[in-house]
C-alpha cells in the first residue's frame, strides 16, 4: 500500500481519537478530500521541478506512534539552546512531553494546539486564525487533515514578551519509520513582540517524514522573529510549510538555518495585507553527502509601501543539490513596494548541483524590484592572502566561507543562537575555530 | 507646448493604431483549409521537393498529430483552430525574376509604404534581400556577388532542389521534428525560408536580409530558415517583418537553425513588428517561434532580437554551446502595448569547456499588456570553466501592465561562474526632473530615458537594421524614442 492511500485509511482511525463534532472537523475532512485529489506533488509540478519525493515516500510510515518513551533531559540538552532562559515547548514522536516542556497562560498563551482545539476560551482565536492561510494544497491539506498536536503560540495586544520560545520536535526512532505532523498557530497581536526558535530532530537513524505547517499572523506593528534550525541527522526528511499574514507596519524575519536532514523542503510564504509592512527571510544553507536543500518562498506584496528583503546563501559539497525557488509577486495595487532578492551560491564538489529560480511578477509601476544570483567560487586571491598569512588552506577556506554567510547572522538578534549557528558551521566545515579573529 | 507627461505618452500609446496595415491584393493560389498528410504530400509536390524530403515532413506530421500544444507560457489566448487554416499561398506570378524590374510592381509599392524600398536598399545598403512574400520567395538580390564569393544565399525550397546533400545533412539537426508542437508542425508544413551556406573560411562581405509578410488572409506562415557557417567563417542576418493589419489572428510558426562549426561566428538579428491587434486587442498574430543555435569549439553565435509586434510572442532564441570556448550571446528588447502578450528569452545550454554566454533583456511593457522572460543558464557537469552573465530590465509604464521574469539557472559544475541581476522599475520622476532642470523638456526626456534603458541592445545590432528598430520603437513608443 503506497504512502497516500494509507494515510487516506489512517483518516478513520484518526477520527476516533478527535472530537468530530467541532467546527475544526469539518476543515480536516475538506482537507482529506483535498489530498486525495492532489496526491503529493511529482516533478511534473513546476514547483516541484527540481525535488522529487520519491525516494522519501517508499518507506513504510507509521502514522500514529507508540506512546511509551523515556527521553531525559540531559540526554537531549544539547538540541536546546541551553543557556538562555525560554519557554519551552517540546514533543517527542508528536506527542506533548510535559516533564521538558516549560508552557505559560500568564499574560500570553504558549501552549499546545491540543488544547487550543478542545478548549472553549481558546474557540475565538482559532475560528479567527486556524487553517486561515495554509493555502488547499496537497502537502498543507494533508497536515490540516490531521491536525491535532503541536504549538499554539498567542500573544496578544502590547506584550513584550521577555524570553523566547523553543519549539522542539524530537523523534525516537522506537518505530521502524514515522511520519509527523505537527501544526503550530502562532497570532502576534498588535504592538507585541515574539521571538522563536524551532528545530526537528531525530535521535536515531530510524527514517522520519515530517510534514510542518506553522501559521504565523503579525498584526499591527507586531514583530516576529522565527529562527528555524534544521541540523537534523541524515535519516531525517522535513517538508515545512510556513504561512506569514501580515497587517500594517508589522515586521516579520525568518530565518532558516539548513545544515542536515536528507530532504528538506521550506515552503515559506509571505502575504501583506496591510501598509508599510517589512518582511523579511534569510537563510544558510551548508550540506554535503547527498542531502538536498529547497528553499521555496514567496512573497506577495497586495498593499503600497512595503518592502521585502529575500537574502539566502548556499555552500554546496560532495553530491549534495539546493534548489532555489523565490518568487515575488507584486500586485496592481502595491505601488512604491521594495522588494529585493538575492540567493548566492559556491559549489565545492564537482557532483553537486545547485538549481535557482528567481522569479519576479509585477503589475504595478512606481516599484523597485531587484534579484541577484550568483553561482561561483572563493576569491583565489583572497585564499592566497591568507595562506601567506600562514592560516592552513582548511581553515582558511573556512573562513572565507564563513565570511560569505556572514551577513545572515548580522541580523539574528539573539546572540546564543549566533553562537550555536557559528559552532554548528565551523563543525560542518570540520574546523576547529570560532570565526572570533 | 503644453507638458508632455508620462500620462500622455500612455494617451498616446493606448490610441496609436498600426501604421502599416495595409493589405496587397495580390491573386494567391491558396490550398483549401484544414491539415491532413494530404495537405503535407501537396505542399511537398507543389515544390517539387524530392521524396526524402516528402517523407520528412510526413515524420514531422505523424509526430504533430501526437502532441499538444503547450500552455506553460504565461501567456491567454484563444487558442487557433489548425484545421481552419490554409497551409499553403504563393504570389500568383511564379517565374523568378532576374532583376527587380521584373517583380509585380504592386509588391514594389508595398515594400515602398514600409519604407524598405529594393531600389534603395540596393543603392545604399548593399543588403542583398530573399524576400518573402506569403511564403515564397519572388526576388532575390545581390546573388551574383555573393556567388564569387561562393556563399549561397537562396530560398529553402530552392535549396532542396540544388543543395539537397547541404540541406538533408543539417536540416532537424539544431531543432528536430519532435523538439515541441510548433517545430513538428513547421517541420511537416513549412511553405518557405531561406537557406544560406557560408564556406569555409569566407567573411559574409554584406549583411543577408530576408523581409517577411503575412498577405493572405487564413493563412499562417510558416517560415523554416537555415543558416550553416562553415569553419572559420563569418556571416550577419538580418530578418525583418511587418504585417498588414487584419481582424483574425494569424497564425507564425517558424522555426530558425543555426549551425555554426569550428571558428565560424554567426550574428542573427531580428526585428518582429507584426501586426499587434487593435487597442481592445482584437486580432494579431500568434508569433511562436523556434530559434536555436549550435556552436562548434571557438565558434559564437549572438541574437539580437527587437520584438514589437504580434498579439502573443512566444520565443526563445538558444545557444547549445557544444564546442569548448564557444560563445553564446543573447540581446533583446521587447516592447508589448495594449493587450500584447510576450513570453520571452534566451536557453544557454553550456556543454564545452570555456563557455561563455551573455544575456541582456530589456523589457518595456506599457498599456494592458504582459512581458515576460522566461530564460534557462544550464552548465552541465563537463563545462569547466563555464561562464554566464544575465542581466534582465524592466520598465513598466503605467499600472495596467505586468512584467515578470521567470529565469532558471541550473548548475552542475563547480567551476561555473554565474551571475544574474534583475530589476523593475519605471521612468523616476528624479530622472524627469534632472533633463528639466537641464532644459530638456519632458517629452525629450522620455525618450532619451527609453533611449538609454534600450542603448545596450539597439548598439548591437548592425547598422542598417538600428535604423529600422529605432523606427519601430517609436511605431510602439511614438513620442518617447529620439
Amino acid at each position: 500500500m503506497d504512502l497516500k492511500e494509507k494515510l487516506v485509511s489512517s483518516f478513520m482511525a484518526f477520527e476516533d481519537t478527535v472530537d468530530v463534532h467541532s467546527p475544526i472537523h469539518d476543515i480536516r475532512t475538506e482537507a482529506i478530500k483535498t489530498f486525495e485529489t492532489q496526491g503529493f506533488p511529482t516533478k511534473k509540478q513546476e514547483a516541484w521541478k527540481y525535488t522529487s519525493l520519491n525516494a522519501v515516500l517508499k518507506h513504510d510510515y507509521s502514522v500514529f506512534p507508540k506512546l511509551d518513551n523515556d527521553i531525559e533531559f540531559k540526554d537531549v540538552k544539547k538540541y536546546f539552546i541551553h543557556d538562555i532562559d525560554a519557554y519551552k515547548i517540546i514533543f517527542i514522536d508528536g506527542k506533548y512531553a510535559s516533564h521538558l516542556s516549560q508552557t505559560t497562560h500568564d499574560g500570553i498563551d504558549v501552549c499546545l494546539m491540543s488544547s487550543a482545539l478542545a478548549k472553549p476560551k481558546y474557540r475565538l482565536i482559532i475560528e479567527n486564525y486556524f487553517n486561515k492561510i495554509a493555502p488547499n494544497e496537497s502537502l498543507s491539506a494533508l497536515n490540516t487533515a490531521f491536525s491535532a498536536e503541536g504549538a499554539y503560540i498567542h500573544i496578544p495586544k502590547n506584550k513584550l514578551v521577555e524570553k523566547p520560545i523553543q519549539i522542539i520536535h524530537f523523534s525516537t526512532g522506537n518505530e521502524a519509520a514515522l511520519m509527523l505532523q505537527p501544526r503550530n498557530l502562532v497570532v502576534v497581536d498588535e504592538n507585541s513582540h515574539v521571538q522563536i526558535i524551532e528545530r526537528h530532530q531525530s535521535l536515531t537513524d530510524n527514517p522520519v517524514l515530517t510534514n510542518s505547517v506553522t501559521e504565523i499572523f503579525a498584526n499591527k506593528r507586531a514583530i516576529v522573529d522565527y529562527y528555524k534550525i534544521q541540523n537534523d541527522r541524515q535519516s531525517a526528511t522535513l517538508i515545512d510549510n510556513t504561512y506569514v499574514n501580515q497587517k500594517q507596519e508589522s515586521l516579520a524575519k525568518v530565518h532558516t538555518f539548513s545544515f542536515g536532514g536528507k530532504l528538506i523542503r521550506n515552503n515559506l510564504n509571505f502575504y501583506q495585507n496591510g501598509e508599510r509592512i517589512d518582511s523579511t527571510m534569510k537563510g544558510i544553507t551548508i550540506i554535503g553527502d547527498k542531502q538536498h536543500v529547497d528553499h521555496n518562498t514567496l512573497v506577495h506584496h497586495i498593499e503600497p509601501n512595503c518592502e521585502s528583503h529575500q537574502d539566502y546563501k548556499g555552500i554546496f559539497g560532495d553530491r549534495a543539490t539546493g534548489v532555489f525557488n523565490g518568487k515575488v509577486v507584486v500586485e496592481k495595487e502595491a505601488q512604491k513596494t521594495n522588494a529585493f532578492q538575492a540567493n548566492n551560491n559556491i559549489l565545492v564538489s564537482d557532483k553537486a548541483s545547485i538549481n535557482t529560480k528567481p522569479q519576479l511578477e509585477i503589475f504595478a509601476d512606481d516599484v523597485k524590484c531587484s534579484h541577484g544570483c550568483t553561482i561561483g567560487q572563493l576569491d583565489e586571491s583572497a585564499m592566497f592572502y591568507l595562506r601567506s598569512r600562514g592560516i592552513p588552506e582548511k581553515e582558511a577556506r573556512a573562513l572565507l566561507m564563513f565570511a560569505f554567510s556572514n551577513n545572515v547572522l548580522d541580523s539574528v538578534k539573539i546572540p546564543e543562537i549566533k553562537n550555536r549557528i557559528t559552532k554548528i558551521i565551523a563543525n560542518k566545515l570540520g574546523v576547529n575555530i570560532g570565526f572570533e579573529l | 507646448m503644453s507638458k508632455y507627461t508620462e500620462d500622455d505618452l500612455r494617451e498616446e500609446l493606448k490610441t496609436k493604431e498600426y501604421e502599416y496595415g495595409f493589405y496587397t491584393d495580390i491573386e494567391s493560389e491558396t490550398f483549401p483549409v484544414g491539415l491532413n498528410e494530404d495537405i503535407v504530400k501537396a505542399i511537398s509536390k507543389k515544390k517539387e521537393e524530392p521524396d526524402w524530403m516528402t517523407e520528412w515532413r510526413l515524420e514531422a506530421f505523424k509526430v504533430w498529430k501526437e502532441m499538444t500544444e503547450p500552455d506553460w507560457a504565461n501567456v491567454q489566448y484563444q487558442k487557433p483552430d489548425f484545421q481552419a487554416i490554409s497551409y499553403y499561398s504563393a504570389p500568383n506570378s511564379k517565374p523568378k525574376y532576374d532583376s527587380i524590374d521584373e517583380v509585380d510592381p504592386e509588391l514594389l509599392a508595398t515594400f515602398e509604404k514600409l519604407g524598405i524600398s529594393l531600389d534603395e536598399q540596393k543603392k545604399l545598403a548593399g543588403v542583398a534581400m530573399d524576400v518573402v512574400v506569403d511564403s515564397v520567395s519572388v526576388a532575390t538580390t545581390f546573388k551574383k556577388t555573393l556567388a564569387e564569393k561562393g556563399i549561397i544565399f537562396m530560398s529553402i525550397s530552392e535549396a532542396i532542389k540544388e543543395h539537397p546533400e547541404l540541406v538533408k545533412k543539417y536540416i532537424g539537426t539544431v531543432v528536430p521534428q519532435k523538439d515541441n508542437f510548433y517545430a513538428a508542425l513547421n517541420s511537416a508544413v513549412f511553405s518557405d525560408g531561406s537557406f544560406c551556406y557560408i564556406p569555409k573560411g569566407v567573411r559574409c562581405p554584406m549583411e543577408l536580409s530576408t523581409y517577411f509578410r503575412i498577405n493572405q488572409a487564413g493563412t499562417g506562415q510558416f517560415e523554416r530558415t537555415l543558416v550553416i557557417a562553415d569553419e572559420g567563417s563569418y556571416v550577419s542576418y538580418l530578418e525583418g517583418c511587418t504585417a498588414p493589419s487584419r481582424d483574425e489572428n494569424q497564425l507564425h510558426a517558424a522555426v530558425v537553425e543555426l549551425i555554426a562549426l569550428e571558428d565560424a561566428e554567426i550574428k542573427y538579428s531580428t526585428v518582429q513588428n507584426w501586426y499587434p491587434g487593435n487597442a481592445e486587442g482584437k486580432g494579431g498574430v500568434f508569433n511562436f517561434v523556434t530559434k536555436r543555435g549550435i556552436c562548434e569549439k571557438n565558434a559564437k553565435i549572438s541574437w539580437t532580437q527587437v520584438e514589437t509586434g504580434s498579439a502573443v510572442t512566444w520565443k526563445y532564441p538558444s545557444c547549445i554551446l557544444k564546442g569548448d570556448n564557444s560563445v553564446g550571446e543573447f540581446y533583446s528588447i521587447a516592447v508589448t502595448n495594449n493587450y500584447q502578450q510576450a513570453d520571452t528569452g534566451t536557453k544557454m545550454v553550456h556543454l564545452g569547456k570555456n563557455t561563455k554566454s551573455t544575456i541582456i533583456s530589456k523589457g518595456i511593457s506599457a498599456g494592458k499588456s504582459q512581458n515576460s522572460y522566461r530564460g534557462l543558464v544550464q552548465i552541465n557537469s563537463r563545462a569547466e570553466n563555464a561562464r554566464n552573465f544575465s542581466q534582465c530590465d524592466s520598465l513598466l509604464m503605467g499600472n495596467e501592465c505586468g512584467a515578470h521574469t521567470f529565469p532558471y539557472i541550473e548548475a552542475k559544475n563547480k567551476t561555473a561562474q554565474i551571475e544574474h541581476e534583475a530589476t523593475t522599475s519605471k521612468i523616476g520622476e528624479d530622472q524627469i526632473f534632472y533633463c528639466n532642470q537641464r532644459g530638456i523638456d519632458t517629452e525629450k526626456a522620455i525618450a532619451l530615458i527609453v533611449n538609454g534603458f534600450s542603448k545596450d541592445v539597439l548598439n548591437k545590432l548592425p547598422m542598417e537594421f538600428a535604423v529600422e528598430a529605432q523606427k519601430l520603437l517609436e511605431i510602439s513608443l511614438e513620442g518617447s524614442v529620439g
